[in-house]
């Protein structure tokens, strides 16, 4: 089989299966990441102090002025020291500070290495469930800051117009802020889901069955074929397609959210 | 006339931590306010600018939390921590600068909300209210439209019956005429004195004289985080005592 002809049945056959798994990866990781990413959010606007009680007792007998650096510190830890704000946004920043590829080799072969238990089973199923769960991680921290600046880009007003009615924080939540930071996140939302179309090629690195894998197949040779480069660049004609759909659908949602100015 | 005080408020406080040049200094926005809203009594507040009125009016709904000193509304102490604040605030209407409504919503939505919501009215019966208030203000017509398709002065006039839709039992206004276009301001003015006619107890944060000095059954003028005046109208207007006051009027008149 050395005729394009020849090979492309068999190549278009096996690159529609690779990208049946990219894209089951990239729907989950929407369905995962999506409410993940809200909770993230909160997490990191979390203004609970734990030792809140004590700030005005604390800030009535000391004088900053006279305390040595140390004491400072300790005033800090019971003034304002938010355990849920700080653990969230050190989770943010070691997920958005190392490569994703990093953390699908992490995931998928840590628990067999060094806990000498492989959690995530065995063959394609492992390595689907184990890619989900890291781009689900992954995408769930960059949601939550593209999240959190449309809630904080709501104005402060709105949220007061709520309070004065009467309304309970999570009604204020649900009934004021969210359809209005839906549309402040739109764009930004766009960029990341068209990223992640792209990104879900990186579980190649842990032999998903994605899209690239199946197109690489064919250099070593598959099916009666080796050798042939083209399957893989063929692959590219699958992501455009798919993201231009997309683009199509964002955009689509764009207008549809038009129907009020904030 | 103890028996018809519907707010009190004693030795009110607003502190706020100096800048980062001067951490120990405080700004005292409010420096132990007391007064006393009665049922019915339409009460201006005036003074300069920074002078506290709006920390004041802000804290009679908690929006700001007093520091110190007590506030009873129909003799409930709200600012105990384990009072249910949104129930008080159901009574308490209150108007902004900016109008405040909720852009992705139609008006009439804007204004069934919260009764829908918190006073589990039916929508049939939302509706109906939020109609007959939007008529009472010459807007019925605008019922289906979208706030950014009104004037801000129509803006301004649906979040005062917005308000008026929760049944409250004081109205606090905001400084409601501030970020209006001159010829509108005057529209708006018309529907507070209307409700001030009407009955409803009203505490007013403004800058126009005119009305307070029409429609205000007392006024009180603030400077320095302090109540330094207060008084019927022809008092404060007319009679002056304070320098402060008399420097002020001689600026805004």
């Amino acid at each position: 089989m050395t005729t394009f002809s020849e090979q492309f049945p068999i190549v278009f056959q096996a690159l529609n299966v690779g990208f049946l798994q990219t894209l089951k990866l990239f729907a989950i990781t929407l369905i995962g990441a999506i409410p993940l990413g809200l909770i993230i959010a909160f997490g990191s606007m979390s203004n609970w102090s734990a030792f809140g009680f004590l700030r005005p007792v604390v800030l009535k007998h000391v004088n900053l002025r006279e305390l040595t650096w140390w004491q400072k510190v300790q005033v800090w830890f019971v003034t304002d020291f938010k355990p849920v704000r700080l653990l969230t946004r050190l989770v943010i920043w070691v997920v958005r500070g190392t490569p994703l590829m990093l953390q699908l080799l992490v995931i998928y072969y840590f628990p067999g290495l060094v806990w000498k238990n492989n959690i995530w089973g065995s063959g394609e199923t492992g390595r689907f469930v184990a890619s989900s769960v890291a781009f689900v991680f992954n995408y769930a921290c960059y949601f939550s800051e593209i999240y959190r600046g449309g809630i904080q880009g709501v104005p402060k007003g709105q949220q007061e117009a709520g309070q004065v009615l009467g309304m309970t924080k999570s009604q204020i939540f649900f009934k004021v802020t969210l359809l209005q930071m839906v549309k402040k996140i739109v764009p930004p939302m766009s960029n990341e889901i068209i990223t992640l179309v792209k990104d879900t090629s990186l579980s190649r690195i842990i032999a998903l069955q994605e899209v690239i894998w199946a197109g690489q197949a064919f250099m070593k040779g598959s099916q009666g074929i080796s050798g042939a480069i083209w399957p893989l660049f063929f692959t590219g004609v699958y992501y455009l397609i798919f993201s231009g759909i997309l683009t199509l659908l964002l955009g689509w949602a764009e207008r549809k959210l038009d129907y009020f100015k904030a | 006339m103890t028996t018809d005080v519907l707010i009190q408020v004693t030795d009110l406080q607003k502190h706020f931590k100096g800048g980062k040049q001067n951490q120990d200094e405080k700004i005292r926005a409010l420096d132990g306010v007391s007064a006393e809203i009665h049922k019915g009594e339409v009460v201006v507040v005036i003074g300069p600018s920074g002078s506290g009125k709006s920390t004041f009016l802000r804290c009679l709904n908690l929006l700001e939390l007093p520091t110190g000193g007590q506030i009873l509304f129909d003799g409930v102490d709200i600012t105990d921590k384990n009072c249910n604040i949104n129930l008080h605030r159901q009574k308490m209407g209150m108007v902004f600068q900016h109008f405040n409504l909720f852009p992705h919503m139609t008006i009439l939505k804007n204004m069934t909300i919260a009764p829908m919501q918190l006073l589990h009215k039916s929508k049939e019966e939302a509706e109906k209210t939020a109609l007959e208030l939007l008529g009472r203000v010459g807007l019925a017509d605008r019922a289906n439209a979208y706030p950014s398709q009104l004037s801000g002065g129509q803006k301004q006039r649906v979040a005062i019956v917005r308000a008026l839709a929760m049944q409250p039992e004081v109205m606090l206004f905001d400084e409601p005429t501030s970020a209006l276009d001159p010829e509108m301001v005057g529209e708006v003015l018309e529907v507070m004195q209307e409700l001030a006619k009407s009955g409803m107890t009203m505490v007013v944060v403004t800058h126009e004289m005119g009305f307070a000095r029409e429609v205000a059954d007392r006024v009180l003028f603030m400077a320095d985080g302090k109540l330094l005046e207060e008084g019927t109208p022809d008092e404060i207007f007319t009679h002056p005592k304070s320098e402060r006051l008399q420097d002020f009027l001689a600026k805004v008149l």
